[in-house]
């Protein structure tokens, strides 16, 4: 029977997993995610499930045996956060190279140094290219919604790729809300069985993974994720709208609210949206046309549909919750990028927020939308909450 | 268990001709006289190195069974996921064969930088074998020294100076690291005897759960010697005991190669330009009895661990 319950985002994510019961689990403790195969592996003892759950030695040994169990043709996921997502760097981009669907609880947390627990994005991001799928949630329920849509996504035929399914450490993580899961054989039967393509252990039709390649060939095969990647974004509705025929939610790539009339749109990802949401609502209740777009997905960056919906706006501001020191951040980056190559000159006004954890208030929310309808806009990036 | 060369004439090699290893290079002999034995199928797990880049230059590859390769530190986490992948999937119905896995790593793949990794795949217990073709330094980067470089050898990163005579340390003692693991198989041979290598490694793929095999191999370029030489090269490193050949079974220690002579260290050292330094100058008396030490230290602390006495006829 489907269930309503209160839960955190992290037995969110694993009450997907138990439902999807994957072939292999490897994976290691870190803050804000343990929460993820610590509840999982209460579900391999209690024999709720009967996946191959590895508890390996570190995360660079997590990430490698998903990879190689991926590649034996496995369903394979897997949980991490910050600085062990860093150490897996290495194996990411193998990961996608070898068209390996795993689904990723990423729960993000900020990166040492100075070491802190708390949320931002500068985890995921420092594998903005590693030729994963990223999607950010908003909430646990989404957080639950994603993980099985994701499996589905990342095994499509014409994918074939890893997802990092990212919610915000803590405030996600660790937050109770009440969360609407799917029964069991629903969830079964939306993600069926792993059909995997030249599967390693198919020892009667030998294949070699992970081979030398140099300069006469390695462009052409990078090419090919490239492709990988824009078939995502064609065939990304129609996985969601499936999953909305069995859960009545649907996820779209980009969450558009109130953003059809807007002439002020706030751009953000993951838990923040909620106060720009609710001040959005305060504003228009003002008579301000305020807007807030979400970007659910940003690998691959839906940059067209972003241009769509900000061209015509007079003043936008994005808030991104990581740095590039030196360079701008990737958000913004990404937002100017889509906005030149649709055309539009829309003022637009970089900030950042959040690192490390540092709270969020409406009031923040409410400062940038006045900026905006006050022109107030600068070329550098502004820092939300700093103190100095 | 008793393996008959003769039977190798008739078997296919896992590891197919025309690959790019140099010619004397011991990595793919390591690998023929290793998997000759094995009947079962294979999937080969492959850390980066020689082996690993000269069989699968794109869009070839001199493999005949599955192999794959991801990084250079994680071969024993790599084997764990095909290994945690293959029980899931039998588990379930989805194979029905009987798969063994053998995971091939360089010294500087396992004595270093794969080291973490190996002792969590050997601590959790996965049913796999280890191979360590052990040439005593990176040579896929040119002849640095590794973790696995005996004191006093010529390497890139310890070069014999005139101040200082090549790499001052004592190599790890991986072989023992590993068994202090107290995982069911352990050994170490060399290319000397192409049965004690097939045999090791047969009875160390048939041992449920990880087993380990440390195979000391030539590098033609590091260690500096004729092409034709590797056998020879490898005999002497037996029989001058600078590579004893032993097995660990459940915790037993068994010497199985014992010298009837005592051969002196000079004559393994002699015809290595690793080695040329200490054949030259003042110093070179005082540095070949220092070596000829080390050997007699070393075995005597092998003889303890089994047990056993050598009355050697000399």
């Amino acid at each position: 029977m489907p269930r309503r319950e209160i839960i955190s985002g992290n037995w969110a994510f694993a009450e997907a997993m138990r439902q999807i019961n994957p072939d292999v689990v490897a994976a290691y403790p870190i803050t804000p995610s343990t929460d993820i195969p610590m509840k999982f592996a209460e579900f391999v003892a209690n024999g709720k499930v009967d996946t191959n759950f590895v508890t390996v030695e570190s995360e660079h040994s997590a990430i490698t045996a998903c990879v190689t169990a991926a590649a034996a043709g496995a369903r394979v996921m897997t949980a991490s956060s910050a600085n062990g997502v860093a150490l897996m760097h290495e194996i990411f981009p193998i990961a996608a190279f070898f068209r390996n669907p795993i689904v990723f609880g990423l729960v993000n947390r900020s990166l040492g140094a100075p070491i802190n627990i708390h949320c931002d994005h500068s985890d995921s991001m420092g594998e903005r290219d590693a030729g994963w799928v990223h999607l950010y949630c908003e909430d646990a329920q989404e957080a639950y919604d994603s993980a099985i849509l994701a499996v589905r996504l990342a095994e499509h035929k014409d994918i074939l790729s890893p997802v990092f399914v990212c919610q915000d450490g803590f405030i996600t993580s660790h937050s109770f809300e009440a969360v609407s899961m799917l029964d069991d054989e629903t969830v079964k039967s939306f993600v069926g069985e792993r059909d995997a393509d030249l599967p390693l252990l198919d020892v009667d039709n030998p294949v070699t993974y992970g081979s030398f390649a140099m300069s006469e060939y390695y462009f052409e095969i990078k090419r090919q994720q490239v492709e990988a990647h824009r078939n995502v974004l064609k065939h990304y509705d129609s996985v969601a709208r499936d999953y909305e025929s069995v859960s009545g939610r649907f996820y779209p790539k980009l969450d558009k609210y109130r953003t059809d009339d807007a002439d002020f749109i706030v751009v953000v990802m993951s838990s923040a949206s909620g106060v720009v949401k609710d001040v959005v609502d305060e504003l228009r209740e003002k008579g301000v046309k305020a807007g807030c777009l979400r970007i659910r997905m940003f690998r691959p960056f839906p940059a067209a549909d972003v241009a769509e919906v900000l061209g015509k706006a007079k003043a936008v501001a994005v808030l991104d919750r990581a740095l590039s020191i030196g360079g701008t951040a990737p958000l913004s980056a990404e937002v100017k990028s889509a906005l030149y190559d649709a055309g539009a000159h829309v003022p637009l006004q970089s900030c950042v927020y959040g690192l490390g954890g540092r709270d969020f208030f409406p009031q923040h929310a409410m400062e940038i939308f006045a900026d905006l309808q006050k022109g107030n806009i600068r070329a550098e990036e502004r820092y939300i909450g700093l103190l100095e | 268990m008793a393996i008959r060369l003769k039977d190798y004439t008739e078997k296919i090699s896992p590891l197919s001709g025309g690959h790019r290893l140099c010619p004397g290079c011991g990595a793919p002999t390591a690998v023929h006289q290793g998997l000759m034995g094995i009947d079962s199928p294979l999937v080969v797990v492959n850390a980066t190195g020689c082996l690993e880049v000269s069989t699968t230059v794109y869009p070839f590859s001199a493999w005949r069974v599955p192999w794959i390769h991801t990084a250079f530190e994680n071969a024993g986490a790599g084997v764990s996921g095909v290994e945690a992948a293959y029980i899931a999937l039998k588990k379930r119905g989805k194979i029905d064969k009987d798969i063994k896995f053998v995971t091939f790593g360089g010294d500087g793949g396992t004595y270093d930088i794969g080291l973490q990794s190996l002792s969590g795949a050997l601590e959790r217990g996965h049913d796999f074998t280890y191979i360590c073709y052990n040439n005593q330094g990176y040579m896929n980067t040119g002849a640095q020294r590794s973790s696995a470089t005996p004191r006093r050898a010529n390497a890139t990163t310890s070069p014999a100076g005139t101040v200082i005579p090549g790499k001052l340390q004592r190599a790890k003692d991986l072989t023992a690291i590993v068994e202090a693991h107290h995982i069911p198989y352990v050994a170490q041979t060399t290319l000397f005897n192409a049965t004690d290598v097939a045999e090791k490694v047969k009875k160390a793929v048939e041992t449920p759960g990880p087993a380990f095999v440390n195979i000391l191999v030539p590098c033609v370029l590091f260690w500096g010697i004729d092409p034709a030489l590797q056998h020879e090269i490898c005999r002497l490193a037996a029989d001058t005991r600078f590579w004893p050949v032993y097995e660990v079974e459940n915790g037993k220690w068994k010497i199985t190669y014992k010298p009837k002579k005592r051969v002196p260290i000079e004559e393994f050292l002699k015809p290595q330009a690793r080695y040329r330094h200490l054949f030259k100058g003042d110093t070179s008396k005082a540095l070949l009895e220092q070596a000829q030490a080390d050997i007699e230290f070393e075995w005597q602390e092998l003889l303890d661990r089994c047990g056993e006495t050598w009355d050697p006829a000399d």
